[in-house]
């Protein structure tokens, strides 16, 4: 049995390989805006010499280099759509004892120059031409990926029955709030449903823990047995997330999963 | 020669010195936790069904259950693993059985260049036969003294210390030995062929 999805997956690779097949070289993009979106997180877009359009889910490297010739490197999502040309958003949480992303969000300003190389990433990915419905799930930071869905939903011509479940710590800390809003009242089959898990203002009508089965079960409802699902977030929340969809019958084939930080062990 | 491209206002956190230093291929950074990363859900583990079978270009397919595996010769192997995903472990320990014992079961016919690992829930890499040997390699069931867990490709995992760590597949199931070069599941979508992190194979082309 294993080895026939073996065979499956070498037969796959051979269409996926053609056109992944590019030398991903680096390039200096100019840093063209910063906006801030919660106290801990950034929108930086970055204007690119070398522009290709991407698929959302993907990601670029970015690679920062000291004058003593140390440098590093780290991935970020990205948050645009494809349908803008020319530049890209990444969109950055502050890590506290980082190394690449205090150095974005203390040290570097619009007009400066930075590394980069991408993009990168050929399974986590989603475009308009795959069928739905889709269940798309986040936790903190790990909206970014799935934001750049979302945007190209919007800018498609095919938008699958979809829903967002968005799990935050605080009112304060959920990222595109403002724009997620406005393309769930747009009533074009984008539904977003938030969970708060430290603190609930007053008057809040989302969920208010942890995400948990129930919550899958009541938020996949809707789009039947087998969506697309995309999960990124912390790995506790991805894990909980995944397998918690697979015990209430979502086929595992159909969930793809993108972890960030630390295993919370 | 292009000049180098420095990041204005860089410098960089203060970083390790003498031997840690050295043992972090380049553009990696160290980390004492055990990040988990996977394309999927956890699949669950049932014993009772697990084999382990090498297969392919072999002239007998050979396949132990999980309790004949659990007799197989163990060893103890400390290792510093690398992932693409930037980070590097140092010290990490296991136990498991080198792939060198379980090619001693089986007669690997001449034209075997490559093996395809494979798994539970799909997954694939591919790794040259002489990455496999020679105590480079081994199919471990036990990470820092306890049975490895699920998410970490609990009951068994490849690890392959010396390259990046996508080819270190979790919860394998066999290899299959081929010929011809057959890029797995990472491989088909961008990535290194080899990922040897000490030449940053990354991504196709690197």
């Amino acid at each position: 049995m294993a080895i026939t999805s073996a065979a499956t997956h070498g037969k796959r690779s051979a269409t996926a390989a053609t056109d992944e097949r590019r030398i991903l070289d680096w390039q200096i993009a100019t840093i063209a805006a910063i906006h801030t979106e919660t106290p801990r997180v950034r929108t930086f877009t970055l204007r690119l010499p070398d522009w290709t359009t991407h698929r959302p889910g993907q990601h670029y490297d970015i690679r920062l280099t000291a004058a003593n010739g140390y440098s590093v490197q780290r991935s970020y999502s990205i948050a645009s759509a494809p349908e803008r040309e020319g530049e890209i958003d990444l969109t950055v949480e502050r890590v506290a004892d980082g190394e690449v992303s205090p150095f974005l969000h203390d040290v570097a300003v619009v007009g400066d120059q930075i590394e980069v190389r991408g993009p990168i990433g050929g399974y986590f990915v989603w475009h308009s031409a795959l069928e739905g419905p889709l269940l798309l799930i986040a936790g903190g930071s790990g909206i970014v990926p799935l934001m750049a869905m979302i945007r190209h939903r919007a800018a498609a011509t095919r938008r699958p029955a979809t829903r967002l479940l968005y799990s935050s710590r605080t009112l304060d800390d959920i990222i595109y709030a403002d724009e997620l809003r406005g393309l769930a009242a747009r009533d074009d089959g984008l539904e977003v449903v938030h969970t708060l898990t430290r603190s609930q203002p007053a008057g809040w009508t989302g969920y208010g823990r942890r995400i948990d089965d129930q919550m899958l079960s009541d938020v996949r409802r809707p789009l039947g047995d087998a969506p697309r699902v995309f999960i990124c977030g912390p790995t506790p929340l991805v894990e909980g997330a995944a397998n918690g969809l697979v015990r209430i019958g979502v086929p595992a084939e159909r969930i793809r999963t993108e972890r960030f930080g630390p295993s919370g062990k | 020669m292009p000049v180098p491209f420095v990041t204005r206002g860089f410098q960089g956190k203060p970083r390790a010195t003498g031997d840690a230093a050295r043992r972090v291929p380049p553009s990696q950074y160290l980390t004492t936790d055990f990040p988990v990363l996977s394309a999927g859900p956890t699949p669950t583990k049932n014993l009772r069904l697990w084999s382990f079978t090498i297969e392919g270009l072999v002239r007998e397919k050979t396949s132990w259950s999980w309790a004949e595996f659990q007799k197989l010769p163990a060893q103890d192997f400390v290792v510093d693993i690398s992932c693409v995903t930037k980070w590097t472990k140092l010290d990490t320990h296991w136990r498991g059985v080198s792939v060198d014992t379980l090619l001693e079961h089986v007669d690997l016919e001449p034209r075997g260049a490559f093996a395809t690992a494979y798994c539970d829930g799909g997954y694939t890499t591919n790794i040259r036969l002489p990455d496999l040997v020679n105590g480079q390699a081994f199919v471990a069931s036990q990470y820092e003294g306890a049975p490895l867990e699920a998410e970490h490709g609990g009951p068994a995992r490849l690890v392959v210390p010396h390259l990046y760590f996508w080819k270190s597949a979790k919860w394998v199931r066999g290899l299959h030995i081929t010929e011809k070069e057959t890029p797995g599941f990472w491989e088909s979508l961008g990535y290194h062929i080899r990922g040897d992190p000490w030449k940053e194979e990354r991504y196709s082309g690197d």
